[in-house]
């Protein structure tokens, strides 16, 4: 007992479970095939971890409901595939336009840049167009803010899906429509060897997982920082944050550009990782599957999206194919009868998390305490938490 | 914002970028609103000599708007009273497709039954599906939005987008992921009357026929009766609505009853219309309903039927002259441009919190 309190009173004991943790997920891959089945769930689970981090800033920390956040994803997949591809054949004379990349990518027709530089470009596209779609919201209400960042979402979707009709310049298109662009070059760091998705994940794992580490880490600094309070403050009631000094404009449209480039950055990952860029998958289906991360995690509480992430991520990859479909509970299922397919609904039991939490625990799993308090507070009297004119 | 923005007293004589600024927010919309028919209206002009083609596109547009008009309404009431975007709502519309479209096997229609039989039927049909939409609505309301009334705003938003997805989902195990033909039953596309070149087919008729009478029995029915009295009174002002002994809770219901059996109502005839069901059509038309509810000016009725009509016709001009597959795009651009020049729509109320 007595060691237990010790060890609380120390400083750095909150910082142990997640050290032991992070540590333990940063070792896992060298216990397992290169090419594991459960390797590749974790990559994608991260890669969804840094987009609901993205999200939870916007959503959790600035209080603006953003239901299209897909449109970034679409443009950090789209970055990847105009910079990292041979879908513009004909530049340079059919030479192609290398920038960093070595091996087999170097010898290519077509654009192909450095990984860091279209991390870096794709976070750049994001950001400006979460500023351009954040505009029109500014002087809405909260769920007209909805409404229009879902309709800048489908916009953003529609226009890569029919990209094949959109002609830039001479015959230089879009995007490539509904068929996808492939391949798409993978990863090539400076001084490492390129990663090759189909021979050995670990490369990929380690790079998400740094990825991450960094996310995590500007989440925390930005949380704390003078704009993470900023955003809390027009989270709790705009007009107070706006006579106290806040300046609006510039605080939300930050809360967007910066959700925005979280996602660009996880798109332009998971763009190299697929090895191909399809715009048939921007759909607003995808925008609530990253809404019910942080919802189910706990609006505003970074671990707590984490979590959330990581747990979707599984249920969507793990759970429903393998558990409910192919394993024990599917073959129950179609003994009585029931013959239908999860995947087929897996956006039914997304909207079912969303409904539960809603209606059972708002907080999510792991709450932030603040959020917390202000949720508690806010039921039975007039006082809202979104909306500043409650 | 306005608060920060305009000192009190100094604003006697509007400087030149107000009135500007003044200018577009009454007629800039309006402007794009006819922009568009107007340039393909010139192109036709030029290329044709006559406005045939514009005109039956008007035409279908309207008739497409009467049914956008419908589900419109019930955005609309819901958001009146209770100020939340009922995003289940298109998917409410799409149940009472599906409902319409599995009554019509066990009830023997097809496109050979006698007129008589059809009519009853198709009457049949249209109440199923008009009480299955309706008493959805309602339960969604019980279980999803009244736990969470006093929640934070965004709280009952979310549960609404939650609501859609599951309705999404049961659309696919009814009747799977893809399009269905159904049934051409009253031979939508025969033409009625043709008026100097501009056909009015029989689904056209059916839309106006259904679509007229209801909105004059909702209008009615909100403007005369005492339960319409209620849901007014509600929407200016729960609190007080309470204490003058209104049962809000009630109210509320009904005001869901209501948006559910219009929205099942149009649910049949889309489908009488269309002749296909797809578990996704409820969410593009949700938007399209929700983006006409706006521009009408949200919590409006008249406003609601007009911005139906209206947004029946662009969209039927973008699937016509820019293709479908783009027609989403312009309908949310429209929803974007509504938003930036006027939130408050054509025709809009103050509601209370507008602005």
């Amino acid at each position: 007992m007595s060691t237990i309190q010790d060890l609380r009173r120390r400083r750095w004991a909150p910082y142990l479970l997640p050290a032991v943790v992070l540590v333990g997920v940063a070792v896992f891959p060298l216990f397992r095939p290169p090419l594991d089945g459960f390797m590749d769930d974790c990559i994608l689970a991260l890669a969804y971890v840094v987009m609901a981090l993205g999200l939870n800033l916007v959503v959790g920390f600035a209080g603006l409901l953003d239901l299209g956040y897909v449109a970034f994803y679409a443009f950090g997949l789209m970055t990847m595939g105009w910079w990292a591809s041979d879908f513009y054949t004909g530049v340079n004379g059919e030479e192609g336009i290398h920038i960093g990349v070595s091996g087999f990518a170097a010898t290519l027709p077509g654009i192909h840049l450095s990984f860091l530089i279209i991390v870096v470009g794709a976070i750049l596209v994001c950001a400006v167009a979460g500023a351009i779609i954040g505009l029109p919201t500014l002087r809405l209400r909260g769920d007209y803010i909805a409404i229009v960042t879902l309709a800048f979402g489908e916009i953003i979707g529609r226009t890569f899906a029919n990209g094949d009709e959109i002609t830039i310049f001479n015959d230089y298109k879009l995007s490539n429509g509904r068929q996808s662009i492939s391949p798409i070059d993978q990863i090539d760091l400076p001084l490492l060897d390129p990663f090759d998705s189909a021979l050995n994940l670990r490369p990929y794992y380690w790079c998400i997982f740094a990825i991450v580490l960094v996310v995590l880490f500007v989440n925390f600094r930005l949380r704390d920082s003078k704009l993470g309070r900023a955003w809390i403050a027009l989270r709790e009631d705009e007009v107070a944050a706006a006579s106290m000094g806040v300046p609006l404009v510039k605080t939300k449209l930050l809360s967007y550009a910066t959700g925005g480039a979280f996602g660009g950055i996880s798109g332009a990952f998971l763009g190299a990782y697929f090895s191909s860029v399809n715009a048939n998958q921007f759909q607003f289906g995808f925008s609530i599957f990253i809404l019910a991360m942080v919802i189910l995690g706990g609006l505003g509480s970074i671990w707590g999206v984490v979590i959330g992430a990581v747990l979707l991520a599984f249920v969507n990859n793990r759970l429903i194919p393998d558990v409910l479909d192919q394993g024990f509970v599917g073959d129950k299922l179609r003994d009585i009868g029931l013959n239908f397919s999860f995947t087929e609904i897996s956006f039914g039991v997304f909207g079912f998390i969303l409904v539960i939490m809603m209606v059972l625990r708002p907080e999510g799993i792991l709450p932030e305490r603040r959020r917390q308090m202000e949720l508690t507070e806010g039921i039975g009297d007039t006082e809202s938490v979104f909306e500043a004119r409650g | 914002m306005e608060a920060a923005g305009i000192p009190a007293g100094q604003a006697l004589k509007p400087r030149r970028s107000e009135v500007v600024s003044e200018f577009i927010s009454k007629y800039g919309l309006i402007a794009i609103l006819i922009a568009f028919p107007a340039y393909y209206g010139i192109q036709d002009l030029i290329d044709d000599g006559n406005l045939t083609r514009i005109g039956n596109n008007l035409a279908d547009g309207l008739s497409n708007g009467a049914i956008w008009a419908l589900v419109a309404l019930g955005y609309t009431l819901v958001y009146g009273i209770i100020e939340l975007i009922n995003f289940a709502h298109g998917e409410i519309f799409m149940i009472g497709a599906f409902t319409s479209f599995a009554l019509w096997a066990p009830l023997g229609l097809n496109p050979d039954t006698g007129t008589v039989a059809l009519v009853l039927g198709l009457l049949v049909t249209l109440i199923a599906a008009m009480l299955v939409s309706g008493s959805l609505n309602v339960m969604i309301e019980r279980v999803g939005y009244r736990p969470l009334r006093g929640a934070p705003k965004l709280a009952p938003l979310i549960t609404a987008v939650g609501f859609s997805f599951i309705l999404q989902n049961v659309g696919i195990l009814w009747l799977g992921a893809s399009q269905r033909g159904v049934p051409d039953l009253i031979e939508s596309q025969k033409e009625l009357v043709n008026i100097v070149g501009i056909s009015l087919s029989r689904g056209d008729l059916l839309a106006f026929a259904v679509t007229v009478p209801l909105v004059l029995l909702l209008t009615t029915f909100v403007g005369q009766s005492r339960l319409g009295k209620a849901m007014r009174a509600t929407a200016q002002d729960p609190e007080a609505a309470k204490l003058m002994g209104i049962n809000v809770d009630t109210t509320i219901s009904l005001t869901f009853l209501l948006g559910g059996l219009l929205a099942g109502a149009a649910g049949l005839i889309n489908t009488l219309y269309q002749t296909n069901v797809w578990y996704f059509q409820g969410f593009t038309a949700g938007l399209i309903a929700f983006t006409a509810a706006v521009m009408g000016g949200i919590g409006n009725l008249r406003g609601a039927v007009l911005g139906g009509l209206i947004i029946g016709c662009i969209q039927q001009i973008s699937d016509n002259r820019i293709g479908n597959e783009w027609t989403p795009a312009v309908i949310f651009a429209y929803l974007v441009l509504i938003m930036v020049f006027r939130p408050q729509g054509l025709i809009g109320e103050e509601t209370r919190e507008a602005g």
